[in-house]
């Protein structure tokens, strides 16, 4: 375990990232929708690439011009889908419009099926430098039922390619608490996922949502995840990813020191990040925006000269602190004291938390420590009103 | 003034569903009295509530103008009366009223437990009886049936039961001319000095209380002075009139004639239903009879979820009494819940519409403490203490005894649940009296039976027992000792006082197991181990534990989940507040009534 000294170092580094220069650009594409899956994504519709990424060209070409970006991420759907050339033409979009800082973390998510050798070497090529492959489980019968299409063993394949090409920051998505998982299959998936020694990994609980074919499936009696299950599965995950040296940085994420996330941590620290493409979230200039979710709408309105945004909201004064706590609190570092912890800690859910030891306050820093009960913290947090005490936010 | 000879006093006496207001809208709209355009379905059930429910909860009147078969002009004077257990006082009020009762039934469900209830009222009232058969184009409908049900209950032959559908019109002129010669008219003395019943009251925020009243001797003139002879008041009758239901001003309302009175009084306490209105300047000598007030039967403590709210229940409260006498509530606090009112009510019924009403009407957010009923402690010192609320039960050491209300049942079932009912009255401490076949094929069963084991879940497992057949009247008899406990619940090792009962001492254990039982399917996990322990005085009879809760995260959150997951967590914060904190747990504001809700096993 480390010492608090390293830890406190390792906060401040956390808060740092708030000052990136970063981007999302969202990539719908996928070959077949996962089941569980509730983001803007598509399957069947290729034909649509070529016209979706020349829009998204025309939304990075009319956004306003920043900084040159140090983190770029390309999530989805599934990047790795589409034809590297497509992806390469965004980023020179990018380049040409913000600049791409020399040391930039440039990120992708990736299908284990579509990671062949080539198309390693030709996204490293591009400047790809990072990638996020989705990896969910080594347990075929699992993957079965999260509806991939991949095999265990393609997961070693294509990290050994995107190694071989390169690539020198490789993570793994990994999903737990499936019904039907056992326990032994779990362990199984930690000791093959580690086993490839990636760089960072990333254990999410198998979630329910709404509109989703498992949220209909659950809601005609199919089995749904076990709450109490997960928590077993992650608190095991917590221990042996730690055990082979990795570091919690956020409540689902873990890495080897100096292998966190930048794009996510530029998000936790409540720092700027461009977002392009149907469907994405970004933060500029205050405020949180979303652009149109639905594909074609978003072509279309791109292709008519309109903007791709369907909504924003003004983060300012005690709205902005709040921010700051849902999002900063997701991390291992917490949050610096502000307005916020100080009226949390003041009221009677922050003390209850404190008594069932889920939040504590060391030094300047409150922290969540039950990452478990993260949702329980947050719930309190943003039903709080601003103090009477005026002054704004140092947010 | 119309003449005595051509009008027709009568009450609609029906169970709920089996077509009152239904016929009453038909009636309206047969005789003219309302036009199409204000016709709205069930016109009399003016409350959203009524509405919405399908049922009657404050009496109405109306007047309808026919014009009969033998070419004379009738004056009909419908008054609604409620249809549920809970208002059977209303019933005797709107009775007293009238020289007539259509007893109406579905002719596919048959007598049922509150009309044969609500019809030996009217007949002890020396009310003629009309029996008529509703619904008889639903394709379930036995009109032979119901109609040797009738027989059996009110003599005559089935060939004189009016058969009709409300809903289509068939029947209904048959009805009005079966009305118009079997109802008695009025005999009221025009010369003698006036004697007007005040049947029911309600308050207008623009017009102050307004009376209905039934002028039986004289004549009430517009203007003129009168007293109330029970409260002693003087006032002008400001205003007087019928209603069509409009309010239709007239000069003087004569003998048998039935209407509404304005005073100008604004305090609905200062106007006693059942009081007799007399002239002022030369009063009658005797009132009319009068009846009793309505008495609260159960009683449940009523909490604003936010303590602040305190003072707004209470203006509520005095609000829905206005136009709600039999509503009585005194100041109440709980360590668990804090400041509330102990609220009395007519029956389970009438405390589920207030409540209704009071979290709906006045935007209150409330917790309901179980409902409970009078008890009679005997104190050594040789009194009596009433409590009506299980907190106030003194400990055994410091009284006599305690005694538990029982009252006079009456249940109507088709024959072949009889066994399960017996078996249901029994488990509940009931004793059955007698056992009357109303046809072949249905059964009056009377018994006795302490009215804390009804006043819960008997009515839904009656239901159940006997698929939805038997139907269920009570009414209050005596006090009788018995050996009563009280049973705590405590959360996290503090006794809740609301959620504490008296109990028999026989169920006293079983009562404590299924508590703690229900309670644990109803707390949510929270952040710590929150154990459930029922105890009588100081012993635990049973303990359960809600384990805390272990995963409560959103797994994946990125840039894009922000703003919505934050409203998402806001929100469902916001559904929290129907939490109440007690100590450090939160309780579901259900949990404080639903913890003894129907329990399938008994």
């Amino acid at each position: 375990m480390n010492s608090d000294a390293v830890y406190r170092a390792a906060y401040r580094f956390a808060d740092s990232f708030g000052d990136t220069a970063a981007a999302y650009v969202h990539i719908p594409f996928c070959a077949t929708i996962c089941p569980y899956c509730d983001f803007a994504v598509v399957e069947g519709q290729d034909d649509l690439a070529r016209r979706y990424v020349d829009a998204v060209v025309t939304e990075i070409d009319s956004s306003d011009s920043w900084r040159p970006l140090e983190a770029i991420y390309f999530g989805g759907g599934t990047p790795s889908h589409v034809d590297p050339t497509l992806l390469d033409m965004i980023l020179k979009a990018l380049d040409a419009r913000h600049g791409i800082a020399p040391d930039a973390e440039i990120s992708l998510e990736a299908n284990p099926e579509d990671f062949t050798s080539q198309r390693a070497e030709l996204l490293k090529r591009i400047g790809f430098n990072r990638v996020s492959f989705g990896a969910q489980s080594f347990d075929s019968a699992v993957l079965v039922s999260l509806g991939r299409r991949h095999r265990g063993d393609h997961i070693a394949i294509s990290v050994q390619a995107a190694r071989r090409a390169g690539f020198d920051n490789i993570s793994l998505d990994l999903i737990y608490g499936t019904p039907g998982e056992r326990k032994r299959s779990w362990a199984l998936t930690m000791t093959q996922a580690i086993g490839l020694m990636p760089d960072h990994v990333s254990c999410y609980a198998l979630t329910v949502e709404r509109g989703t074919p498992l949220g209909r499936a659950v809601n005609k009696g199919a089995p749904a995840p076990d709450p109490d299950v997960q928590a077993d599965r992650y608190e095991y995950a917590d221990t042996t990813l730690s055990q082979s040296g990795f570091e919690r940085y956020e409540v689902s994420n873990w890495s080897r020191p100096g292998f966190e996330c930048r794009y996510n941590m530029t998000v936790w620290a409540q720092g700027e990040y461009e977002a392009y493409g149907n469907g994405a979230h970004g933060y500029r200039r205050g405020r949180r925006f979303r652009n149109i979710r639905r594909l074609e709408a978003y072509i279309n309105s791109i292709e008519d000269s309109h903007s791709a945004r369907a909504g924003e909201e003004v983060i300012e004064g005690w709205d902005a602190e709040l921010d700051r706590l849902f999002v900063g609190l997701r991390r291992t570092a917490g949050v610096t004291a502000g307005q916020g912890t100080m009226a949390l800690l003041d009221s009677d859910d922050g003390r209850r938390l404190i008594e069932a030891g889920v939040i504590s306050m060391d030094q300047d820093r409150l922290r969540i420590v039950k990452p478990l009960l993260t949702d329980a913290v947050h719930r309190s947090a943003m039903a709080l009103q601003r103090p009477i005490v005026s002054g704004e936010t140092n947010a | 003034m119309t003449d005595q000879t051509r009008i027709r006093n009568f009450s609609i006496i029906a169970h709920i569903d089996h077509g009152k207001s239904t016929l009453a809208d038909r009636l309206l709209e047969r005789t003219g009295a309302v036009t199409e355009r204000e016709m709205r379905d069930q016109l009399l059930d003016t409350m959203d509530l009524e509405r919405e429910r399908g049922i009657t909860i404050k009496a109405q009147t109306v007047r309808i103008d026919y014009q009969a078969v033998d070419g004379e002009e009738y004056v009909l004077n419908l008054i609604d009366t409620p249809g549920h257990v809970d208002f059977s006082y209303e019933v005797s009020r709107s009775l007293a009223a009238c020289e007539g009762a259509l007893l109406l039934v579905d002719a596919a469900q048959g007598v049922q437990a509150q009309t044969l209830a609500n019809s030996y009222l009217a007949i002890e009232a020396g009310l003629e009886v009309i029996p008529a058969i509703n619904k008889i184009d639903l394709p379930a409908a036995d009109p032979e049936r119901a109609a040797a049900e009738l027989v059996s209950i009110l003599g005559g032959s089935p060939d004189d039961v009016v058969r009709m559908s409300a809903k289509t019109g068939t029947g209904v002129d048959e009805l009005l001319e079966t009305l118009v010669k079997e109802v008695p008219p009025p005999t009221g003395q025009p010369d003698a000095p006036l004697r007007a019943l005040v049947f029911d009251s309600y308050f207008d925020a623009y017009r102050g209380v307004v009376c209905y009243i039934r002028v039986v001797d004289g004549q009430l003139s517009s203007g003129e002075s009168i007293r109330f002879m029970a409260t002693g008041e003087i006032h002008d009758a400001a205003e007087i009139g019928f209603l069509t239901p409009k309010a239709n001003p007239v000069g003087t309302l004569g003998p048998g004639e039935v209407g509404y009175l304005i005073t100008g009084v604004k305090e609905i306490d200062r106007i006693k239903v059942g009081d007799t209105i007399t002239s002022a300047p030369s009063p009658a000598s005797e009132p009319l009879e009068g009846y009793d007030e309505p008495r609260p039967m159960v009683f449940s403590g009523l909490f604003p979820t936010d303590g602040d709210d305190y003072e707004k229940l209470r203006e509520a409260l005095e609000k829905l009494r206005l136009n709600d006498a039999s509503l009585l509530w005194e100041p109440e606090t709980s360590k668990a819940l804090g400041f509330g009112f102990r609220v009395g009510f007519l029956g389970l019924l009438h405390m589920e519409i207030v409540r209704e009403r009071l979290e709906r009407e006045y935007d209150l957010d409330l917790v309901a403490t179980a409902p409970s009923v009078a008890y009679h402690v005997m104190m050594p010192d040789g009194s009596i203490n009433e409590i009506k609320s299980p907190q106030d039960l003194p400990e055994s050491t410091d009284r006599d005894g305690v005694a538990e209300p029982f009252v006079k049942a009456m249940i109507l079932t088709p024959s072949e649940y009889v066994g399960p009912i017996m078996e249901l009255a029994t488990n509940r401490r009931g004793v059955v009296g007698s056992m009357n076949y109303i046809s072949p094929e249905r059964v009056e069963l009377d018994f006795e039976i302490p009215l804390a084991e009804i006043v819960f879940d008997f009515f839904d497992l009656l239901k159940s027992k006997t698929k939805g057949y038997a139907s269920l009247d009570y009414e209050p008899a005596d006090y009788r000792e018995a050996d009563l406990v009280k049973v705590d619940i405590l959360l996290n090792g503090q006794p809740v006082d609301a959620f504490s009962a008296i109990v028999h001492r026989d169920n006293a254990e079983a009562y404590g197991k299924k508590m703690t039982g229900r309670l644990r399917g109803l707390i949510p996990r929270q952040l710590f181990d929150v154990p459930i322990q029922a105890a009588i005085g100081g012993r635990i009879i049973s303990r359960e534990t809600v384990r805390a809760k272990r995963k409560d995260v959103t797994a994946k959150c990125y840039g894009g989940d922000v703003s919505r997951k934050k409203k998402l967590l806001k929100r469902q914060k916001e559904g929290k507040k129907r939490m109440k904190m007690v100590g450090s747990v939160e309780v579901p504001q259900e949990a404080f009534v639903a913890a003894l809700k129907v329990d399938e096993e008994s």
